[in-house]
């Protein structure tokens, strides 16, 4: 999918205008957020807790190679394949082969957003299968032939309202009005792809190394059906989600659903070694995992390895101001918030992505709120240093800070210019103390007075005290 | 503009005076010398009643956050470097912002990756660099202000100061020592209110929905001035309030601590 993160500020200006998506998102700031603070106070060392998730997830990276080798071999053992995509190329290429040779019809999914960065549905489609999301979220916006807009509710900029036209319009059925009865629809609807289904696809949260275990989470147990029904069961996920052992993938557990959205623990944990056993009453004959680089390996060997801690929570979006007013879509690709920030643009390319680290005050919620301690507003700025020496910020921007540096640097004229700007400043308040139209100041007093100064410059001033005249 | 502090009147320029007390250089901040050279005063009179011998070196312009947020860090580190050596004579650097002394004390660590003598330096003056409140809270013990101001004031606390240096107690203590002082909390008095720094004029419509929130906060408590001690933030939110007609006046919080803050609010007509 071509990002369309460009065009941030555009679509920012939209959304700030559709009062269904405000309210959607408002619901965020007093719900997830509002569960995550009072999960996190319950909790009784929860900045203990954060601190080992960092560490974990530092480790981890640190030592991918051989993890991945370890969770490979064990995987091997249980029954199951690896197989290594460097591209989003090869990912599709991988798992349109293995659903090939499953002579699969049917397709059922379980949500994951590596599977949207690499486009996979799109690809699948042209392919020939059939693919249904079979998380509620994910098939509201697959039928309504969008994307998401959050990682942990990807249909959180809708509304019921607009959900059960869309049921309505799609499945043909009466218009229902609660949302338990769509949620029933939507229920019934899937149980039918469940069964037919040749290959199930799912995301992972995490695998274990020493074991070979792959472990989803879930609130709705669609991931448990979409893996344990069809024939073959294929994990598409990428190579930093790797753990040493069980315990340190359960500590990470218990602060991705705190994080999310204030849960103790996600309504279904599901940790898959293998393939069916003889004598297991259920699972996939086949169990394939994909690993997908992408930019990944690049990211840890660099300055944004930090990024890859990430558990995909959600938090960082959740209690940052500028994604509850700007909603997911502005960001214009997979990943969104303060984490999209920093992935997308290492996932794109600075020169497709460079609005997305500068939508961002550096007001340091994001890092406060993450579970595994990135730094996220540092790793933004360091992104405004790539963008600056691609040059890929605009030509006024660039002259009116090299002004501005040229001044910075002599403070007899810097002072000089500070005079100049407050005597301008006041001669265009008129006496009013604030002026409303400015030069080079039309984003500031588009919607703001410009406050003037009081009078002359703090240095004039104290020049005066300091040398009173004879 | 009465008495400012005995001894900084000689503190002028590095030649401070011989008081017991430690050392300061104020670093004004380029926003407060054009804006609000009364925040400054004020914090000369806080520091000098405080015991400080304060002086205002005259090599400063600004903390270069500007340029080190744009992901310019040659400009950030060329400004650093004119402004270092003067301020490292000094016992501590105190300034009147918190994102500015966030940059000091957080950021000039990070500067000079290939020049180990001045990140050496660096380091050390920002272990000496101190926002006001919580240097005159934590450093000198100094929460007794003496101040005849009088309101119903509700106070923002800015990200850096917050975030980076955890500036929330010291204010709030300084600003119980006002006996005429009423402090009535707005509710997510920790939200972002918009401004961040350029951010607010490369998206000024989310930067105007956020001090939209902002300012119904402000509103909602009840008081009858808003402070803060970044005046980045009390810029924002002042050519807000104003814009929309609003009586509710913005200040420094270090304008009502060292005096009745007659002088007209920010934006408001001489």
């Amino acid at each position: 999918m071509d990002p369309r993160s460009l065009e941030f500020r555009q679509q920012s200006i939209a959304a700030l205008s559709n009062p269904q998506l405000q309210t959607a998102l408002g619901g965020i700031k007093t719900g997830w957020a509002g569960s995550r603070s009072r999960a996190a106070l319950a909790f009784p060392d929860f900045e203990g807790l954060r601190e080992q998730g960092r560490c974990i997830r530092d480790h981890a990276l640190a030592n991918v190679g051989t993890l991945l080798e370890e969770f490979e071999r064990n995987l091997q053992l249980a029954g199951g394949r690896v197989h290594w995509a460097r591209d989003a190329a090869e990912a599709n290429e991988i798992i349109a082969g293995l659903c090939h040779d499953e002579k699969a019809k049917s397709i059922t999914k379980s949500k994951s957003m590596v599977a949207e960065e690499i486009g996979l549905n799109a690809y699948l489609e042209a392919q020939g299968f059939q693919t249904i999301e079979t998380d509620l979220g994910e098939y509201i916006i697959q039928i309504a032939g969008q994307r998401p807009s959050h990682l942990v509710g990807p249909a959180i900029h809708m509304t019921k309202d607009e959900v059960a036209d869309l049921f309505a319009r799609h499945h043909g059925l009466p218009r229902k009005e609660e949302g338990a009865e769509l949620v029933g629809e939507a229920r019934q609807i899937l149980r039918d792809y469940y069964l037919n289904a040749d290959v199930g696809i799912t995301g992972a949260n995490f695998l274990v190394a020493e074991t070979g275990t792959i472990i989803t989470v879930t609130n709705e147990g669609n991931a448990e059906l979409t893996q344990g029904l069809p024939n073959r069961h294929i994990v598409l996920t990428g190579i930093e989600k790797v753990v040493p052992t069980m315990r340190e993938a359960f500590v990470l557990l218990r602060l991705l659903a705190r994080s999310a959205t204030g849960q103790a623990f996600s309504v279904y944990t599901t940790a898959i070694t293998g393939p069916k056993r003889k004598g297991d009453l259920d699972g996939p004959g086949k169990l394939d995992v994909v690993l997908l680089d992408n930019g990944r390996s690049t990211m840890i060997a660099g300055p944004f390895r930090e990024m890859l801690r990430c558990i995909r929570c959600g938090a960082c979006m959740n209690h940052c101001p500028v994604y509850l007013a700007a909603g997911g879509h502005a960001y214009g690709w997979v990943y969104v918030g303060p984490m999209g920030s920093v992935l997308t643009p290492n996932f794109v390319g600075i020169q497709a992505a460079h609005t997305l680290p500068n939508a961002s005050t550096f007001c340091g919620k994001c890092e406060e709120v993450c579970p595994v301690k990135i730094p996220l507003p540092g790793l933004m700025r360091k992104l405004r240093e790539v963008q600056h020496r691609g040059r890929h910020n605009s030509r006024t921007a660039r002259t009116l800070m090299a002004a501005w540096g040229f001044l910075a640097v002599r403070p007899p004229l810097f002072r000089l210019a500070n005079r100049v700007a407050g005597y301008s400043m006041r001669l265009a308040s008129r006496g009013r103390g604030r002026a409303d139209r400015l030069l080079l100041a039309g984003n500031w007093t588009a919607s703001r007075s410009m406050p003037c100064p009081e009078g002359e410059t703090f240095m004039a001033q104290w020049r005066k005290r300091r040398d009173p005249p004879a | 503009m009465g008495r400012m502090g005995a001894q900084n009147s000689n503190g002028f320029d590095g030649r401070h005076d011989k008081s017991s007390g430690p050392s300061v250089a104020l670093f004004v901040t380029c926003l407060v010398d054009l804006y609000r050279p009364s925040v400054a005063f004020s914090a000369l009179s806080l520091l000098g009643r405080a015991g400080c011998a304060v002086a205002v070196p005259e090599v400063q312009t600004c903390c270069g956050q500007p340029a080190f947020n744009s992901g310019d860090r040659k400009t950030t580190e060329a400004i650093v470097r004119r402004f270092l050596p003067e301020f490292m004579k000094y016992d501590y650097v105190v300034l009147p912002s918190g994102s500015c002394a966030g940059m000091f004390r957080k950021h000039l660590p990070d500067l000079f990756e290939d020049d180990e003598v001045m990140a050496e330096q660096a380091r050390s003056l920002a272990a000496k660099s101190y926002e006001l409140t919580s240097f005159l809270v934590d450093v000198m013990g100094f929460d007794e202000v003496q101040s005849g101001f009088r309101g119903r004031v509700t106070y923002h606390d800015s990200c850096a100061g917050l975030r980076e240096l955890t500036v929330k107690a010291q204010p709030r203590r300084l600003m119980a020592s006002v006996p005429g002082l009423k402090l009535v909390e707005m509710a997510d008095c920790e939200e972002c209110c918009g401004f961040g720094g350029t951010f607010c004029v490369k998206y000024p419509e989310i930067s105007t929905r956020m001090v939209d929130n902002k300012i119904g906060n402000i509103e909602r408590s009840g008081a009858e001035t808003i402070l803060a001690g970044d005046l980045g933030c009390l810029l924002s939110i002042a050519g807000r309030l104003k814009r929309q007609g609003s009586p509710i006046k913005v200040r420094h919080v270090v304008e009502v601590l060292a005096e009745p803050a007659t002088r007209p609010a920010i934006g408001e007509k001489d």
